[in-house]
């Protein structure tokens, strides 16, 4: 279920894209940990923590904003001073370690708990960290002066070209005093000129090294923070603008004559502060403003084009509230019904409607189409579960002391977002399993002959209205005979031993509480979890499938459906019930005479289609309907097929083909055997429909 | 439906529904649901059936595109079961996101019960079949039972 809007919108959008900023630092540094080269994406990380930073601070979570202040701290060295040699793993695992306390912090927000996890421990290992690189490169302190400066740059120069095309024509002097107890003023005047950035053009603001100096806290808590710059907008506009600005306590603006130039700012400078020898600084850091440092002049551009980059292909992707997208899909599924209900209304039968017809068909036209956009909006590429495995792999190969390469393969395949949701914990059991259990310890691969690092693989593919994802490892296999004998102990066996197929043998391992690992470790073992995989998958009407080879591997294979809420099925009707085949599922719909259905010793019924047998499901046997027809020749036999088998379902008659909106089953009927949701027909009517792979596995 | 009440009067704000409860018959006794738990009264109307599920549970209509399981509150109350009648209604009732349809008898009126004319059920009655009774509210010298949804919805029944 998709959480309800919560009332805080800025709290959601806090959560929403730090989250996105977290998963994206982890990437880079899981694929800073494989090359070993940091210099392409430290800028990336460090405007990442600053902006957990600054945003942290605003939404007053002070854990992640001390922390993340902590890791910039280190990053603006590492970004600076660009040491040869350091402790590369060292590194990453802290980052990680950031990485993972701050999604903590994030998940307890959202559940609306407090975020009260102890980041103590973690900044003393980065300020330990940082004054070992220190150390071993003492030029730092000549360098840190630069550094701050060079922040100060990229601030202003992300819009060069926009601010000189443009004057402004109304220049303001603000100066800004935040609440009393707000703690960060600095980062909060950084933050206060962003947004002023957006509709102003920032000519200076004083304290002006609001980032690296710690101390100017307490000079913008004690007498405020000033801004000189120039807007389009109204006096009016701009006292309001600050109203929206958080934290703000008291605002002094003052809008500048038109002949009064900006330069004449210093001047104003002193006369809040007197006698402080600021000048310098302030005119320092305006001059490469007017008369940009030739030095600089080659990096400016290229950050500017980087950042507009991501400016405008932020443009073209809006962030959409899941629940929305839910209720424009249930309104489409209505949409289709009411579609039916008028074009096959009772009302019309029998007329001859040309005109009507046309507009019929168009109408119907445009909802498919309609309908496969909604689908397709709600589709997204597996790319983010696939990426949560790297780091897995890297995290457990660690702990567990095997080395492991993962190999994916088709993560663009795009899957219904509910279905994304469903799939992410299962895959990361399976991923556990197959490291835990799967890949032997090194030296058991080195005796066997195999390469020294396992190999995990996860693939996935398109196949029909299915996507099928599979885990393989190259580990030591499955024993086929130990789960034979743990299942018969445990009394599991549902027919002769000699007629079990290997799949059938392997999937006992999905039975709860089965578990052929005799070890207990942190991550499986415990005989709880592949039966929870069973559920989840089967929960999206999914499967699984099991394959393995004894020292070659296993692969286990999760078959789950492209979408979950529209398929094309065939309606049949039991008595007054109607049940709702997917169309995949049906092989032929057919008229079987009753000399062509035998039946076995075990009183099990068998249909002979052309020379061959096919198992006989009597619908209304089986769910115990009320029907009339009896008799195989009276109703109508519908020929279904999984991945392995056959059988011939056995119904009163056929209703016809029609696209159905599966709902997922309300509660207290949620758990029938073989049915997995049901569907409102064109006249109002629900059907059942039926889960043809759980119908054949009975 | 002339017992059909209108949507629009339960959309009113959260405090205007406190103590207020939606009343119902079912053989002499009468039960008293709160109004913030219910969403709408609508008629009869047919119900899809369902294989193997509880007996209380008659089956699934569809109300407006949104799928809902009725119950037969003379069946979960282990109770006689009566024909249905044009007075017959179906309560929706929403709890923690599940809805649920409750077929009763007839229902009657929305009243006040303050809190302080609640007590809570005797040990007597809230043991067996009227496990479901969660208080009792006294209005004039008449008494209501007042229903637990919580229990009733996810409660089993003995019976399955």
């Amino acid at each position: 279920m998709p959480k309800s809007s919560r009332k805080e919108p800025l709290l959601d959008l806090y959560i929403f894209e730090t989250r996105q900023m977290l998963e994206e630092l982890e990437q880079k540094m899981l694929q800073f940990e494989q090359t070993s080269e940091l210099e392409s994406s430290i800028h990336e990380i460090f405007r990442i923590m600053h902006t957990i930073k600054s945003s942290s601070a605003l939404m007053k979570i002070k854990n992640i904003a001390n922390l993340a202040h902590s890791s910039e701290d280190l990053f603006s060295f590492l970004r600076e001073v660009n040491p040869r040699d350091f402790d590369g793993s060292g590194l990453a695992d802290l980052v990680l370690n950031i990485v993972d306390f701050m999604k903590t912090e994030i998940i307890k927000i959202d559940n609306q708990q407090k975020p009260d996890g102890d980041c103590n421990e973690l900044i003393r290992q980065i300020e330990k960290s940082l004054a070992g690189l220190q150390q071993s490169n003492p030029e730092f302190t000549a360098r840190k002066k630069k550094a701050a400066d060079s922040i100060k740059y990229d601030f202003f120069f992300t819009e060069p070209g926009k601010a000189a095309a443009s004057p402004k024509k109304n220049r303001f002097r603000a100066v800004v005093f935040f609440e009393k107890d707000c703690q960060m003023e600095n980062t909060r005047a950084f933050g206060t000129l962003l947004e002023l950035k957006e509709v102003a053009e920032i000519v200076h603001y004083y304290p002006d090294d609001i980032i690296d100096n710690k101390e100017n806290e307490l000079l913008i808590r004690n007498s405020g923070f000033h801004i000189t710059f120039r807007s389009d907008l109204s006096f009016k506009k701009i006292k309001k603008f600050f109203g929206h600005i958080p934290l703000i306590e008291k605002l002094q603006l003052q809008q500048l004559k038109k002949e009064e130039p900006d330069q004449a700012f210093p001047g104003v400078n002193f006369a809040y502060h007197p006698g402080e020898p600021e000048q310098a600084a302030t005119i320092e850091s305006l001059e490469p403003r007017v008369h940009p440092e030739p030095g600089k002049d080659q990096l400016i551009p290229v950050e500017a084009g980087k950042k507009n980059v991501t400016a405008s292909s932020r443009q073209i992707i809006i962030n959409v509230n899941v629940a929305k997208l839910d209720l424009l899909l249930d309104l489409i599924g209505e949409l289709v019904i009411a579609e039916a209900l008028v074009t096959h209304n009772s009302d019309l039968d029998g007329l001859s409607l040309d005109n009507f017809d046309k507009a019929a068909r168009q109408l119907r036209k445009i909802t498919n189409e309609i309908q496969d956009v909604v689908m397709s909006i709600r589709m997204l590429p597996l790319t983010i579960i696939f990426r949560k495995m790297n780091r897995l792999v890297r995290d457990m190969g660690h702990t567990l002391g095997k080395e492991i390469r993962l190999e994916t393969r088709g993560e663009e395949t795009e899957v219904d977002k509910n279905i994304i949701e469903h799939i992410s914990d299962p895959l990361i059991h399976l991923i556990r399993n197959a490291i835990d259990h799967g890949i032997e310890p090194v030296s058991e691969r080195i005796a066997k002959g195999k390469p020294e690092y396992g190999t995990i693989s996860l693939e996935a593919k398109e196949a029909g209205g299915d996507v099928r994802i599979t885990v393989k490892d190259d580990g030591a296999g499955l024993d086929k005979q130990k789960i034979l004998q743990l299942a018969k102990q445990q009394r599991l066996l549902t027919k002769p031993e000699h007629e079990l197929t290997d799949r059938e043998i392997f999937s006992f391992i999905l039975l709860p509480g089965f578990s052929t690992k005799e070890t207990v470790t942190e991550y499986s073992g415990r005989g709880v979890g592949m039966d929870v995989v069973k559920d989840n998958i089967e929960k999206i009407r999914g499967n699984i499938f099991i394959d393995s080879v004894p020292n070659e591997g296993t692969a286990i294979t999760i078959r789950v459906p492209l979408t979950l809420a529209i398929i094309t099925g065939m309606t049949i009707s039991v008595g007054y019930s109607r049940y709702t085949v997917p169309i995949d599922a049906i092989v032929e719909s057919l008229k079987v005479s009753g000399d062509d259905v035998i039946t076995g010793q075990n009183g099990k019924e068998a249909v002979v289609i052309r020379g061959k047998q096919y198992p006989l499901i009597r619908l209304h046997r089986l769910y115990n309907v009320k029907t009339e027809i009896t008799e195989i020749n009276d109703g109508i036999v519908m020929m279904v097929q999984n991945e392995s088998k056959r059988s011939c379902l056995f119904a009163d008659g056929i209703l016809g083909e029609q696209q159905v909106v599966i709902k997922p089953l309300p509660i207290y009927i949620d758990n029938i055997k073989g049915i997995g949701g049901c569907a409102l027909l064109g006249d109002g009517a629900i059907s059942l429909v039926l889960d043809i792979e759980e119908l054949l596995s009975k | 439906m002339d017992e059909a009440l209108d949507n629009n009067e339960f959309e009113l704000e959260e405090d205007t529904q406190k103590d207020r409860y939606l009343t119902f018959t079912m053989g002499k006794e009468v039960y008293a649901i709160e109004i913030v738990n219910v969403t709408e009264i609508i008629g009869m109307q047919a119900i899809t059936e369902v294989p193997e599920i509880p007996r209380f549970i008659k089956g699934i209509i569809n109300l407006r595109g949104k799928i809902i399981p009725i119950m037969d509150a003379r069946l979960r109350f282990h109770k006689e079961p009566k024909e249905y009648t044009e007075r017959t209604c179906i309560i929706i009732i929403d709890i923690a996101e599940h809805s649920i349809g409750l077929v009763v008898d007839q229902v009657s009126e929305v009243i006040l019960i303050p809190e302080t004319e609640i007590v809570p059920a005797p040990a007597e009655l809230t043991g067996g079949h009227s496990k479901y009774i969660k208080a009792i509210g006294k209005v004039d010298k008449d008494v209501k039972l007042i229903i637990d949804c919580e229990k009733l919805l996810h409660e089993d029944g003995t019976d399955k």
